[in-house]
């Protein structure tokens, strides 16, 4: 391929890769929703994979893609659903407080 | 508060510093950044001692060879993290063997294998390529957090005691091969020249082994429901 036109791709592709992730750092940051912040953080950990091989570096792509998004996520998404069942429960609780209390009175 | 999976409360007072103080060292770093002579870095160096580091991969050289007191401190940091998540509880597998589908557990039972080989090819060929055992390790891991997701029936069986002895191998591997090089070179991490390359393997083999254990440890949140016989006997003496 032209080598002034491989290089303009390259430099479109760069671009569009930092304002993606510039966009979902600060989406991820800034949004209200736990899940919904899990969820785009790991899109931003496969970006950031992509970054690393635009910046010659498979060994910490590798391990971004497997760590950072693969395993991050997950761990990120296990301690939400304890943190439901926690809110859950703590809510029951709360209910059969009330109760008691509507009995007694 | 609109819905439970939202944060309590958001203060906005410290925003402002918060937000100054990370220009400050945004414009910091870029400035060092800049001003940094465009030398290479320590490449060169870094290629003309290949040879001898026993790795072909200059990545590898360098995470377990020329800097390999950082590498053996990565691992003990994961170390303590399961550390600290069994400390906290135990883990909230099913207790008893519930009914999962032929269909999925055939899958997963197709999938683990080949993760596992996929796994040790990255180790393996860390060497050479990219690759190693943290990448190694975290495929180990996803094998495992598969597992766990797919509430595989002979997991609640796993003993607490196969798990430690796991957690540690990739630790004590990397520290008695570190304390052998004392008595062969006198040298803490001195690897002898003549078996080096298979050290290396044989630390990364060790590590990715404990660092997919633990990562996968992590995701279960706790420690085993089912203890080791020692802490049974214990807790029945107190």
């Amino acid at each position: 391929m032209d080598t002034a036109l491989n290089f303009y791709i390259l430099t479109f592709f760069d671009l569009t890769l930092i304002t993606a992730l510039l966009w979902l750092a600060y989406q991820s940051l800034s949004t209200d929703n736990i899940f919904k912040a899990v969820i785009l953080f790991v899109s931003f950990g496969l970006l950031m994979a992509l970054a690393w091989v635009r910046l010659h570096a498979p060994d910490v792509a590798l391990a971004e893609a497997a760590l950072g998004a693969g395993l991050t996520g997950p761990l990120f998404l296990a301690a939400y659903r304890r943190m439901e069942k926690l809110q859950k429960k703590e809510r029951r609780l709360e209910r059969n407080d009330e109760q008691e209390n509507d009995e007694q009175s | 508060m609109s819905s439970h999976n939202t944060y309590p409360e958001r203060k906005n007072s410290l925003a402002l510093p918060v937000i100054l103080l990370t220009s400050g060292l945004f414009l910091l770093l870029s400035y060092t950044l800049l001003s940094i002579e465009q030398a290479g870095g320590l490449a060169a160096q870094v290629q003309s001692a290949l040879p001898k580091s026993g790795a072909e991969s200059p990545v590898t050289a360098v995470l377990l060879n020329f800097r390999g007191y950082d590498t053996l401190l990565e691992v003990m940091v994961l170390f303590l993290s399961i550390l600290g998540a069994w400390s906290i509880g135990r883990a909230s597998l099913p207790q008893a063997l519930i009914k999962t589908s032929t269909i999925q557990i055939s899958c997963v039972r197709l999938l683990i294998p080949l993760m596992i080989l996929i796994a040790f090819y990255l180790v393996w060929q860390g060497t050479r390529f990219a690759g190693g055992a943290f990448q190694g390790g975290s495929i180990l891991a996803a094998a495992g957090v598969l597992l766990l997701v797919s509430d595989f029936p002979k997991l609640i069986q796993i003993h607490s005691i196969h798990l430690r002895l796991g957690f540690i191998l990739g630790p004590v591997t990397f520290i008695l091969i570190a304390f052998y090089c004392i008595f062969t070179n006198k040298t803490f991490m001195a690897y002898p020249a003549a078996i080096v390359s298979q050290l290396l393997l044989f630390i990364e083999i060790a590590c990715a082994i404990s660092i997919g254990l633990t990562l996968a440890a992590l995701f279960a949140g706790g420690r085993p429901a089912q203890e080791s016989s020692i802490a049974q006997r214990k807790g029945s003496t107190l």
